[in-house]
């Protein structure tokens, strides 16, 4: 183990598009994205739940791409547009529920099936689930799980987060009707 | 569990990449995609002082396909390489096995070559570049070198890239007409390290195979090749003999790896799971080998199944029957 | 009448905001917080000779380090034993941070505190700890032997020896016409919540007040714990539990080490400090579960009715026992399931090894004691060639035979008394679901295919809803807003939702119009905690009392201001009308106005409160004598007994031939918890039950080597299942409702992962022919079993050697 703690870390400028807002802040380049965009930019929709890109709780979407922002570094987003869970409410076809909230078909989907208890593991199967639709728009249940199969959740047994993801397909496909 | 401290360097081409690694030496580290990488940093199993992080270096993301290989840039992602059709027209065993390593979400992040330079026995894509004859292209403070796998791999996490060298490129040898491939794996978890996977190249002329070979994950200390040829050369698939000589072909295996204990699974169970496998999987590459072209969703829809895959059930637990 | 909310499958009230990002946990608060982390003992059982942080201290952005030796007064003593059970006659806890000695891997030896958690941990890495290694005591088999000890004063490393038998089984045992004894092995998992624990401390210098948060199952045990501690007046601790991640059990332990330290340092610096557990440090540091040795002797007769159960437990309780002996006392007595063992006799061991510390985990022993149950019912079967079914059937307490105690004291002390329960409907459920009847045409088919297949079944009853109270608070607001309060936390429950139904249901108002609070010693400071699957019993009836009361008031205020009798009232969605005469009415905003005679009138439903406003008798009071201002009311709940549901499930497997991988083809519940406040909530705690089932069964497990590492502290290894390994859940439900509560509710939280190791071993042992005695069991386990059964080493069932039933020519598959 080399112990190399410089007397001052050096501070990075990294810029990156988060839900679309260009955010700036200078951090060491040893800033975990998931730190960055939790700490640093206080949105702590995106959870961490166990920084070692295993239970898929941090997932964000970059570039629309699911990644597990504890295995980024701020530093390395630089310049890319990053979409976390808060991102997911101002989507194109997100609506605003009888609550008050705007929700993307994923987000009311899983509200309306009982795909979350606690809630913490959320979010990360949310960004999974939205990216996931864009590229199959009506899979079966088989495929369903497949799409979730990279998250952990230790509240649902993913009964109702299996339903959760076709009835987003079906909440999608009828939102994109109504644009049409 | 957060990384300690390092110095990040951001080259924007090949030569600065390997300028910074040549300066940093044995202190320096190459991130890519890191999904390997930053789990060990966080956990503080490692803390190089300087990461030559080579995200933005130009030219090393794209895929190319020749007559004789396809040729993988260090910054195509896995994701990328798995999407690619004509990568998947020109070796569908990419794909085959692609959709075995990890989670859609690392493999959005990680990349092909990085998995290959990070040597690790459990990876699958070390043992796909074995299986397909391949080569790393690298780029060194002398210019740029190319490395055959079989001097590349040196042993657990250990190959022999300097350095202050950079691997730029993996080319995958493709097949002679008529060859078919299969990848297989079984781990405790779907997308977990493989306790045991195994890759195959079968090729089939006149009705009979000429040629086949395979390599293994997790199973031997570095990745190698098995050439089944003696044992399946000029038996025809589906005939009498065949299942001799699979059972034969699995034998082989059984002699040639050298499987490792560890908590999940024991080194024999290993060894019985590999040649099993084997057995399973030689069948499909003989299938494919007789099929002429790749159906692509048929390979994207076998991601999920591992082992299951291929025992026969009636219905289909894990959710499969409600479709 | 309203809507029907209690019962219906409504959606949560939570979810808005959790999916939207709005959730609070606890490493969402406190962005201006310092950072707290840990060195951690490295050994599993060492002195501690020397601490050097010369180095550490150097490190820009550390702010404090502190040591054992710094913690002052009652900091630095040990941690309580919370459940001092008199059999318990060797309790030993650990100290907030270690004195002297380690006795696991994970324990705390020094906390840095510094301005975030890189900078802390980067101290971390730079202090220097010698040590003195000591003998190390890992698996219950070595701490049994006795021949090394974990605390030098612990004779046999036994921490508690305990006994209860009711009848002469010795005399029973002796006259059965069969006995069998089996011995059982069950394995360490952990509750694994997604979100670890944590804590937020903000020490208010001005006021000498202290505000905390924490990732906690019981915040006013926190907040009574810390204060002790640290010495404060309870009056000035507050404690907070915000949004919970998770807790199967883990959370309900205080006060955790972190839990003391981290409120301390924010006031000895004058700076709110936070400490978030990371997953290695929850791995090692926080608490496993499951980890038995039993023997069962049973006597029985010709027809396999139980006449002597004999049981023998060593439970592993690992290096201290701050939550006592409720794990193996829960094992001992929840043990019987829905059976009467005719003479029973429970003996166990708490035994002390160099792990982290074993506390309870969803289930709470009863997995454990499910499986040795379950495992002899199937063993009782084999032996006499009866139906799986059939002899479980045979031993069943029956309704009419309810309430039945067993004259055993469960865990709180109180009698094991069953108060209700159709074992026999539960079954014939189960049967019909599962396709048990058709099984062996089934077998037979797959069998001719080469395929191994096998049916398995466990049934439990658990007792839920343990005392001593909680309590309920209800407030109406002028604007009609209704606030509820119940001290007792959340961990995903849905408890803003169902707490919601029954107010809705209770007092006539609309589920929108309900705000729910828990976990908040500021709002309730009476309440026990989130265990036990006993929220929807405790808060439940408790707010469903609480808000007759305020009916009642409201009704009273109400028939006077309308001049007619309460009893021809009614609430109707937020409105109190005369029965009949819905248009002589006034809604419960306007009752609430009235019931708080105001001298200022600071906005226009104030105004309409003033003494100015309309008339009044001039020879009463503004405020009747026997009444309080404000339209709210506070009851508690405290039941003489714990209310008993149960459940029975049964799976398919099916194991390749060559390789022992385990698949589960169909799993089957049923289940039941008395009246059920909402269905899809229900329905969602069994599924995430018999997901952790299935994971305790065939997936997780702590690999400790010798030396007391454990091997697998991390996602990669530690094999908590993905959707890719969970079935397909068929869940029916039967509702016997309690007698003992106003609902007629049980407790549904823990249900479904009891009988699922039961469950699993009894396919696979139908799938492979040979009994299955350790779980949780591996494809390669399997394997191994199966050489050994090849070998001999294991004899095969006796059903294996019998002629199968009538073969029958129609089969019928059972599907999912």
């Amino acid at each position: 183990m080399t112990d190399t703690t410089p007397a001052t870390e050096t501070l990075h400028d990294v810029t990156v598009s988060v839900n679309g807002v260009r955010h700036s802040a200078a951090v060491p380049a040893r800033r975990l994205l998931s730190d960055f965009v939790r700490h640093d930019l206080e949105l702590t929709g995106t959870h961490v739940g166990c920084e070692h890109g295993v239970c898929g709780a941090c997932t964000v979407l970059v570039d629309g791409q699911p990644m597990r922002s504890c295995l980024m570094f701020a530093v390395t987003a630089q310049d890319h547009a990053i979409t976390t869970v808060e991102g997911l409410c101002s989507a194109p076809d997100a609506r605003t529920v009888p609550t008050g909230e705007s929700m993307n078909p994923v987000q009311q989907a899983f509200a309306e099936c009982h795909g979350l208890q606690c809630g913490f593991c959320t979010p990360g199967f949310l960004t999974t689930v939205t990216a996931y639709l864009e590229e199959n728009s009506s899979p079966t249940s088989e495929q369903a799980r497949e799409a979730i199969s990279g998250n952990l959740c230790r509240c649902t047994g993913y009964q109702n987060i299996v339903k959760s993801v076709l009835r987003a397909a079906e909440i999608k496909a009828e939102r994109a009707e109504e644009h049409a | 569990m957060k990384p300690a401290p390092f110095e990040h360097h951001a080259p924007l081409t090949v030569e600065q990449a390997v300028s910074v690694l040549t300066e940093v030496g044995h202190d320096g580290k190459v991130l890519a995609g890191g999904q390997s990488l930053i789990p060990i940093l966080n956990m503080r199993l490692a803390s190089p002082a300087h990461l030559v992080d080579i995200n933005r270096v130009a030219g090393l993301d794209t895929v190319e396909v020749t007559a004789e290989a396809v040729r993988v840039g260090a910054l195509v992602r896995h994701a990328g390489l798995e999407r690619s059709e004509s990568a998947y027209a020109a070796l569908p065993l990419l794909r085959q096995a692609l959709v075995n390593v990890a989670h859609p979400a690392i493999r959005n992040r990680g990349t092909t070559v990085g998995s290959i330079a990070h040597a690790d026995a459990a990876g699958e894509m070390p043992a796909i570049l074995a299986l397909t004859d391949g080569v790393v292209e690298v780029a060194g403070p002398s210019g740029t070198r190319e490395i055959a796998w079989s001097d590349f791999f040196l042993g657990a996490l250990e190959t022999s890239l300097a350095a202050e060298e950079l691997a730029v490129a993996v080319r995958f040898g493709r097949f002679p007409a008529g060859t078919g491939t299969a990848f297989t794996e079984a781990a405790r978890r779907h997308g977990d390290y493989a306790m045991a996977g195994v890759g195959v190249a079968l090729t089939v002329a006149d009705g009979v195979v000429s040629g086949a070979r395979a390599s293994f994950v997790s199973v031997t200390d570095v990745p190698s090749v098995l050439d089944l040829g003696p044992v399946l050369d000029g038996v025809e698939p589906g005939s009498g003999e065949w299942d001799a000589a699979l059972d034969t072909a699995a034998e082989a295996v059984r002699g040639h790896v050298d499987p490792e204990g560890d908590i999940h699974a024991s080194a024999d169970y290993r060894r019985m799971l590999v040649t099993e496998l084997t057995r399973r999987v030689l069948p499909q590459a003989a299938d494919r080998a007789t099929t002429p072209a790749p159906n692509a969703a048929f390979d994207r829809g076998s991601a999920v199944t591992t082992l299951s895959s291929t025992s026969s059930t009636a219905f289909g637990g894990q959710g499969a029957s409600h479709d | 009448m309203t809507t029907q909310m209690f019962g219906a499958p409504i959606r949560r009230k939570e979810d808005p905001r959790l999916v939207t990002g709005g959730g609070r946990y606890l490493d969402d608060l406190g962005h201006d917080a310092l950072a707290a982390a840990f060195v951690r003992s490295p050994h599993a059982h060492a002195r501690i000779v020397d601490i050097d942080a010369s180095e550490a201290i150097e490190v820009e952005g550390v702010v404090g380090i502190y040591v054992h030796e710094d913690l002052p007064g009652r900091v630095g003593e040990p941690l309580p034993l919370l459940i001092p059970h008199p059999t318990l006659t060797h309790g030993r806890t650990g100290y907030a941070l270690a004195k002297d000695e380690v006795n696991h891997v994970g324990e705390p030896i020094v906390m840095v505190v510094a301005t975030d958690r890189y900078v802390a941990e980067d101290a971390c890495q730079r202090i220097r700890i010698t040590y003195d290694q000591l003998p190390v005591v890992v698996g219950i088999e070595a701490a049994r032997s006795g021949e090394l000890l974990v605390h030098d004063d612990v004779p046999d490393n036994v921490a508690a020896h305990m006994l209860q038998e009711v009848g002469d089984v010795d005399a029973a045992m002796a006259s059965a016409p069969h006995t069998l004894t089996l011995d059982l092995d069950i394995e360490r998992s952990a509750c694994m919540p997604m979100e670890g624990k944590g804590v937020y401390a903000r020490w208010d210098r001005d006021r000498g007040e202290l505000r905390m948060y924490s990732s906690t199952q019981t915040s006013t045990g926190v907040r009574a714990a810390v204060a002790a501690k640290l010495d404060l007046p309870l009056a000035k601790v507050e404690c907070i539990a915000p949004d919970v991640g998770g807790g199967f059990g883990v959370k309900i332990v205080h006060p955790w080490p972190e839990e003391v330290l981290v409120p301390w340092a924010a006031i000895l610096l004058g700076r709110p400090v936070k400490w978030a557990e990371d997953r290695r440090e929850h791995f090692i540091s926080a608490a496993h579960e499951r980890g038995q040795l039993q023997r069962v002797t049973v006597g029985f007769d010709d027809e396999g009715h139980l006449l002597a159960l004999d049981v023998k437990l060593w439970h592993d309780n690992g290096a201290y026992t701050p939550y006592g002996i409720i794990v193996p006392i829960i094992t001992s007595t929840q043990l019987l399931g829905p059976y009467k063992p005719g003479t029973y006799r429970c003996e166990f061991w708490s035994l002390y090894t160099n792990t982290v510390l074993v506390t309870p985990y969803r289930g709470a022993g009863r997995p454990q004691g499910c499986f040795a149950m379950e495992r002899t019912m199937d063993a009782i079967a084999d032996e006499l060639g009866l139906d799986r079914a059939e002899v479980r059937s045979r031993n069943f307490i029956l309704p009419s035979e309810m309430p039945w105690d067993h004259g055993l004291l469960f865990q709180d002390g109180r009698p094991l008394k069953y108060d209700s329960g159709d074992f026999p409907a539960s079954l014939a459920k189960l049967k019909d679901l599962v396709g048990w009847d058709d099984f062996a045409d089934y077998r037979r088919q797959a069998e001719a295919e080469g395929r191994k297949v096998g049916l398995g079944i466990g049934c439990y009853v658990e007792g839920t809803g343990v005392g001593p109270y909680e309590g309920g608070h209800i407030q109406i607001e002028t604007s009609g807003r209704v606030n509820v309060s119940t001290g007792l936390t959340s961990q995903g429950q849905g408890h803003e939702t169902v707490f919601a139904q029954i107010v809705a249901q209770e007092l006539g108002v609309r589920m929108e119009d309900v705000f729910v609070t828990t976990g908040d010693t500021r709002k309730m400071a009476y309440a026990v905690g989130t265990f036990a699957s006993r929220a929807a019993v405790m808060s439940g009836s408790a707010i469903a009392l609480a808000a007759r009361n305020v009916r009642a008031k409201a009704l009273r205020i109400a028939a006077d201001a309308l001049e007619v009798s309460p009893e021809d009232l009614e609430i109707v969605e937020g409105t109190v009308r005369v029965k009949g005469a819905p248009a002589t009415s006034m809604s419960l905003g306007t009752v609430s106005v009235l019931s708080n005679p105001l001298r200022y009138a600071f906005d226009e439903a104030a105004k309409a409160a003033t003494q100015f406003a309309g008339t009044f008798d001039p020879d009463k009071p503004p405020v009747a004598d026997d009444e309080e201002p404000g339209l709210e009311g506070k009851d508690f709940y405290s039941p003489t007994q714990a209310t008993f549901a149960n459940g029975m499930h049964a799976a398919i497997v099916e194991t390749d031939p060559v390789t022992a991988e385990i698949k589960i083809l169909r799993y089957c519940v049923i289940h039941d918890c008395g009246t059920m406040i909402n269905p899809m909530i229900v329905e969602g705690q069994v599924h995430g039950g018999v997901a952790q089932g299935v994971g305790g069964a065939l997936y997780e497990r702590m690999a400790y080597d010798e030396s007391g590492q454990l091997l697998n502290a991390s996602f990669m290894d530690f094999l908590m299942p993905y959707a890719s390994e969970v079935p397909t859940i068929e869940a029916d439900h039967l509702e016997t409702p309690s007698p003992l509560n106003p609902l007629g509710i049980k407790g549904a939280g823990e249900a479904g992962c009891i009988p699922v190791s039961a469950v699993i071993a009894s396919a696979i042992e139908d799938a492979e022919g040979f009994p299955i005695t350790r779980m949780p069991i591996s494809p390669y386990d399997l394997w191994e079993l199966r050489r050994r059964h090849a070998d001999g080493e294991i004899p095969s069932l006796h059903r294996t050697s019998r002629t199968t039933s009538t073969p029958s020519t129609s089969s019928k598959e059972p599907t999912a």
